[in-house]
């Protein structure tokens, strides 16, 4: 435990914050459940010099849902985001429970995952499946980043040095959408080698509408475009679904590192996905 | 690696003009004769990964200089403190009476801290330099790094056999990456050799050996050292050879294990010590039946085909062993008895978490006839006994125990006759029972063990029942190894379509000669296939070709954890050994040498429709869906081969 010197501030407002932020730009970096961070810090991969710590910032702990959005203030913590969804969206309790482990999560949070973009990471690829948004605010200006525009590339946003992502956005599934998520983890609680996260819903015998989100294939969580294009209006069968992970798996590049093969990981992304897609089929109502 | 054996690579040691440090070639029977005799012949080629063991705390040293007395005490997480305590002699010129070495309670030793670390000494010399005390803690990432790593064995193996099975001869060319240096002689390559055969009754054995060093963190022996990469490499070919020929890898084992009536069996050649290479009891044969019939074998066999049928990919696996434990040639007890009637047992063996504590006392209040908790034992303190060895090659049960023994008798008999002395009845007639002194026959003459001691002090009235110091020192020297032996079932379902393996079941059927505990001994078993559910499935401590770490951290390096491990059953087999007065064998390592065998295996087993054969590990995911992979591309649609009824 022995992370490079570095400046500590640990502000009570957002202002202060956003000050702080301001003036040190790409020398500082914000700590929130400090699940990612500190273990960089410690293995000194990142060295910042300055780190602006927002657990002490009030405000910025709320869970609320209107008009079909979940709004989640940027302290929340993936286990309270994990309870609230156990009655409320099973979906997210479901990708929430492949996190870690519990005191990993206890402490993790949602907006941190979101804003640290680890392509493996489970929360972004549901950012990205539930067309989330992200609200960022630095001293001069607050904005909003689609979750389709935030990932740059592996651990890289659309953020600018100076902005703190203060809320996350999330349409949550319409009733009736059926959804399935899975992954494949070395150990329980690792990083996934890949996995993969459905929505769908239906239309009598036909799918009405797909959603795949894909993580762990790529420099950036995906949405699997061409799959969810073929499955629109397509007849909910066995066979579509073995095509549509066919053609989800199809277009993906993702890396080898000492864990998976790149083959691996797109022979594993089409099995996921075809589960994934007969879980949500099957949920949408109707079965196969 | 293998290339570096090469005689064009380039020399990591150009003085040496070669990078081969150890080769040699050892042979037993007529092995062309028996090629020539075969049926069949099985050859592959098995690779077995770096991996290590990775106590969870990591190595630290802390030393004091006491300059009044010219004297310097250290702390070090070693397994070995008396061999500390002898390299520091020379490297602080000093004589060992002047030296203390320390090991605390280790958090687990495997054999990563039975080398010598520069650190040993530098820490030592930088407390003399600057007159003060200095500490050293190793973190994680130093230690990933700089501390002994272990395994990564080529073996180009081949079986001849009869069209029954029945196993003539094993040829074996085998490579060992020993890392940059080799720091332990022919320990590893010789350990691999001694140990290639096991539970088989194989006459005729050729082995070509060659020890590589290369760019890495020097290979230490860790828990197994050599046994589980040879065994591996056995079992993987006994089970190849069963799919060759038709036989069921239980049935094959069956008439191939040697019997226990031709026990003392006698191999023809040296162990590691010298002294003849002779496995002196057990019985593997009634291993292998315990440990299927534990497993469920029969009802696995009768059910793994309509499983299949339903897409539900499971496979069971074997692998036996049998084990040279407990290297002598000795280790130092020092057992006492103080003026309350408590008893101090100190020896040399350290304790690294396998309860030396609790079996050590069990040995000595056994032998003396006290309660269990009046006996401390201290391990690895060079200051209470003079001369020592050390934990590792699961000895210290039969080397510390039997020493703590035989001075615990000597001490004993002391006590008997100052007791003698005390209640004026002959020695024959004490007894010591509970850490109560008495008369045989009579209850009433009861004393206290402690009256016994405090009796002996001379007073001004009159000297003592006899010398008050109620202490003896034993180095119990045992003639050579005992064979400790298993057999290993594990249960694997595979995920197909992911090439996840899930360990559902795994079963250890053992001989450590006379349990002195059997929780401990299930502990022992336990963390040992804990370890070697690791290197089956998940650890690999990996380079990439410019010799940069690859995994170093515990995200990378992915140890089991106890979500990972499925319930192990064991079953205990005692077949005392007549190599020392206990009975016992040794026991630390075993559970670690079968898991990647038996696992890899119940892989191969659980994928035969697809025709796979596992040749390395760790098993994760990507290596097994690649290898579904390939063979639904040499074949386009499974088949059953080798499927059995």
């Amino acid at each position: 435990v022995k992370p490079a010197p570095f400046e500590y501030h640990d502000p009570r407002t957002l202002d202060e914050a956003l000050t702080v932020l301001g003036a040190r730009g790409d020398d500082a970096k914000v700590l929130a459940g400090g699940q990612s961070l500190l273990p960089m810090l410690n293995l000194r991969l990142a060295r910042p010099a300055a780190i602006v710590d927002l657990n002490r910032v009030a405000g910025l702990d709320g869970l609320a849902v209107s008009g079909g959005v979940l709004h989640l203030g940027a302290l929340v913590r993936q286990r309270a985001l994990e309870r609230w969804a156990a009655t409320e969206c099973p979906l997210i309790a479901a990708v929430l429970r492949f996190i870690g482990h519990a005191a990993i999560r206890n402490r993790g949070t949602v907006a941190g995952s979101v804003s640290h973009a680890d392509p493996a990471a489970e929360l972004p690829a549901l950012f990205v499946g539930l067309d989330g948004a992200a609200v960022v605010r630095s001293h001069a200006r607050t904005r909003e980043i689609a979750a389709h525009e935030l990932y740059r590339g592996p651990l890289m946003t659309a953020l600018e040095a100076d902005e703190i992502v203060v809320e996350t956005r999330w349409s949550l599934p319409a009733p009736g959408t059926g959804w399935g998520v899975h992954e494949v983890s070395r150990r329980h609680g690792d990083f996934a080698l890949v996995g993969a996260i459905a929505l769908v819903t239906r239309a009598g015998d036909a799918v009405d509408r797909a959603r795949i989100a894909i993580f762990g294939a790529g420099p950036t969580p995906l949405r699997a475009s061409g799959a969810e294009k073929a499955l629109a209006g397509a007849r909910a069968t066995r066979d579509t679904i073995v095509e549509a992970a066919r053609l989800a798996a199809a277009d993906l590049e993702p890396d080898s590192d000492i864990h998976a093969s790149a083959r691996y990981r797109r022979m594993a992304a089409r099995t996921l996905v075809e589960r994934a897609l007969a879980d949500a089929v099957a949920l949408a109502g109707g079965g196969l | 690696m293998r290339a570096g054996a090469e005689a064009e690579a380039p020399l990591l040691h150009p003085e040496w003009g070669t990078n081969v440090a150890v080769a040699f070639t050892h042979a037993i029977g007529d092995v062309e004769e028996a090629f020539r005799q075969a049926d069949t012949v099985l050859g592959e080629t098995f690779h077995i990964q770096r991996y290590v063991g990775m106590p969870i705390e990591p190595r630290g040293v802390v030393a004091v200089w006491d300059r009044r007395d010219g004297s310097l005490t250290t702390w070090n997480s070693t397994q070995v403190s008396h061999f500390v305590q002898q390299g520091l002699t020379v490297a602080l010129d000093l004589p060992p009476h002047k030296i203390r070495v320390i090991a605390p309670d280790l958090g687990g030793g495997f054999g990563t801290k039975a080398s010598g670390y520069a650190e040993d000494a530098l820490v030592p010399i930088a407390a003399l330099a600057l007159r003060r005390p200095v500490k050293w803690i190793e973190d994680r990432r130093e230690h990933m790094m700089g501390a002994a790593h272990a395994r990564h064995q080529v073996h180009q193996i081949e079986l001849a056999a009869k069209r029954d099975g029945t196993i003539l001869a094993v040829r074996d060319r085998i490579w060992l990456d020993l890392g940059a240096y080799n720091v332990w002689g022919v320990v590893l390559p010789y350990n691999t050799v001694a140990h290639l055969i096991g539970p088989h009754r194989i006459r005729n054995m050729h082995v070509d050996v060659k020890a590589v060093v290369t760019n890495k963190t020097p290979n230490a022996p860790y828990r197994g050292a050599g046994r589980p990469e040879t065994v591996f490499a056995m079992d993987r070919a006994v089970d190849c050879l069963a799919r060759q020929l038709g036989i069921d890898p239980a049935e094959i084992r069956r008439r191939n294990y040697i019997r226990a009536d031709e026990l003392p069996y006698d191999f023809g050649m040296p162990y590691r010590d010298g002294n003849p290479l002779v496995y002196d009891s057990g019985d593997f044969p009634a291993a292998l039946e315990a440990a299927l019939a534990a497993a469920g074998y029969d009802d696995f066999r009768c059910e793994q085909p309509s499983l299949r049928e339903r897409g539900i990919y499971r496979g069971i696996g074997i692998s036996g062993y049998v084990e040279g434990t407990a290297i002598g040639p000795f280790e130092g007890a020092t057992v006492k008895v103080d003026l309350s009637g408590r008893v101090i047992v100190a020896t040399g063996a350290v304790s690294s978490g396998q309860g030396h504590e609790t079996s050590f006392a069990q040995v000595a209040a056994d032998a003396l006839g006290v309660p269990l908790e009046w006996v401390t034992v201290v391990g690895g303190d060079t200051a209470t006994v003079p001369f020592g060895v050390g934990t590792f090659a699961s000895r210290s049960a039969v080397t510390a125990g039997n020493s703590i023994a035989d001075a615990t008798g000597a001490v004993k008999a002391k006590l008997v006759r100052a007791a003698a002395t005390l209640l004026e009845a002959a020695p024959e007639d004490i007894l010591i029972e509970e850490g109560q002194v008495s008369v045989r026959g009579v209850p009433a003459s009861a004393v206290p063990l402690a009256k016994v001691v405090q009796a002996s002090i001379p007073t001004y009235a009159k000297p003592g029942v006899a010398s008050p110091d109620f202490e003896a020192t034993s180095y119990h020297h045992v003639p050579t190894v005992t064979y400790a032996s298993a057999v290993h079932v594990a249960e694997v379902e595979v995920d197909v379509g992911t090439g996840h393996v899930r360990l559902r079941r795994y079963v250890v059927a053992h001989d450590c000669g006379k349990v002195i505990n059997p929780i401990i001994v299930e502990g022992q078993v336990h963390g040992g296939v804990a370890q070697g559910v690791g290197g089956a499935l998940y650890e690999e401590m990996a380079y990439d070709d410019e010799g940069q770490l690859l995994a170093g951290t515990l995200m990378d390096y992915l140890v089991p954890t106890s979500m990972e491990l499925p319930r192990i059953d064991t079953v205990h087999l005692e077949f005392p050994s007549p190599r020392n007065p206990l009975g016992v064998k040794g026991l630390g390592e075993g559970g670690a040498i079968s898991p990647p065998a038996a696992i890899a295996n119940a892989v191969e087993d659980a994928l035969a429709p697809f025709g796979v054969r596992v040749t390395a590990t760790p098993l994760g995911p990507s290596r097994v869906l690649e290898l579904i992979a390939d063979a639904r591309e040499e074949r386009v649609t499974p088949r059953s081969r080798g499927e059995r009824a």
